[in-house]
């Protein structure tokens, strides 16, 4: 009995690391949760980039699924996730609106006609007022909303293969978007 | 005119040297400082204290006032907007925030379904510890009213063998170095 609890300090000393090692792997960035989860997208009125005399309201994405992708020229992550943007555009009808954040317009337009452009909008958010809404912090960031303007998801991060097959085509096949492809195909069996 | 020369040189040379300090202190104020103007001190007050009291969405640690990020920029002009010019109280800007960037930004989280815990778990931890004392303390007390008129002398004759051993012992050890 009191050899056993000589036990006691190391199994208190082991309970201290596990709950400091979980702890420390709990920080991890991504994990932070949205503000917007499950509430509406906010309002907003902002201009298209390069077409400074027209604008688009929150009403205008209402009534199909929309991915909005915050994104701009000066982060080297939203250029490594384009690709797959440009193939989520090519093989589904969700409609991808792109909000280009505290960015230069000239050198945004140029971007897109070298890279391809994903976006059926692109929101000019060069003085990042429409980030703050959105409760953004940093780029890239992507919002899935529903077809009635709700944030049903939100990645802080690049949209990889991986984030792609395991968090976002499940969710647009649950939004009755359709997904040509063999993802989607691995997606659609419950 | 000869004599001036090296004397230009030297006036022209202190100028580069004072615009360079001056441009590269002038990079700083800019990274640190922002210019913000405000009409009274009261008002100055609030802001610093606002922006001190917010944490930096993009830094695990920093508060708004801290952080150079281009966010807490961004969210420092904000606050200042909120407060000097829209007038908001404070509770209204602590909630402006709050809506967009979540209690992450708060340094002092609301009690609620999910932040319960981190403020339970000290408040258990201390309960235990205090228990732990107590029960520590218990034991020491009980231990000591165990021993009965028995248990006493024999206790006093372990001693007072011990005592004599002790005894022994230096006086066996009185000369160590006889033996090494």
């Amino acid at each position: 009995m009191n050899r056993a609890s000589l036990f006691v300090p190391l199994g208190v000393f082991v309970l201290i690391l596990t709950l400091g090692y979980v702890g420390f792997d709990l920080g991890a960035r991504s994990e932070l949760p949205s503000a917007l989860i499950n509430k509406p997208f906010p309002e907003f009125n902002a201009r298209l980039l390069g077409r400074p005399e027209q604008s688009i309201t929150r009403d205008d994405l209402l009534g199909q699924p929309t991915l909005v992708n915050v994104w701009a020229t000066w982060c080297p992550t939203c250029l490594s996730e384009h690709e797959q943007l440009m193939q989520i555009a090519a093989t589904t009808d969700v409609q991808i609106v792109g909000v280009n954040y505290k960015d230069r317009p000239d050198k945004a337009l140029r971007w897109l006609a070298q890279f391809g452009n994903p976006y059926r909008w692109v929101l000019d958010d060069r003085d990042g007022l429409l980030g703050i809404e959105m409760g953004v912090y940093g780029a890239p960031e992507t919002f899935l909303l529903d077809a009635r303007g709700e944030v049903v998801y939100k990645r802080v991060g690049d949209i990889n293969p991986r984030i792609w097959r395991s968090e976002l085509a499940p969710r647009l096949l649950q939004l009755g978007v359709s997904i040509a492809g063999s993802d989607a195909d691995g997606a659609r069996q419950p | 005119m000869i004599l001036a020369r090296p004397g230009r040189w030297i006036v022209g040379r202190l100028i580069l040297a004072l615009l360079a300090l001056s441009s590269a202190s002038a990079c700083f104020a800019v990274s640190q400082i922002d210019t913000f103007e405000f009409s009274d001190e009261v008002q100055e007050r609030r802001y610093r204290a606002l922006i001190d009291e917010f944490r930096c969405p993009k830094c695990l640690n920093t508060n708004l006032a801290g952080s150079d990020a281009p966010i807490a920029q961004d969210l420092r002009k904000v606050v200042y907007r909120l407060v000097v010019i829209e007038a908001k109280a404070d509770q209204e800007v602590r909630d402006y925030l709050q809506v967009r960037y979540g209690d992450f930004v708060l340094y002092d989280p609301p009690f609620n379904a999910r932040t319960w815990y981190i403020w339970v778990v000290p408040i258990g931890l201390g309960l235990l510890g205090v228990f732990v004392i107590l029960g520590l303390q218990r034991r020491v007390t009980g231990q000591r009213t165990v021993l009965d008129s028995s248990q006493q002398a024999r206790l006093r004759s372990i001693v007072q063998g011990t005592a004599a051993a002790d005894a022994d012992g230096t006086a066996g050890a009185k000369n160590p170095e006889t033996k090494s």
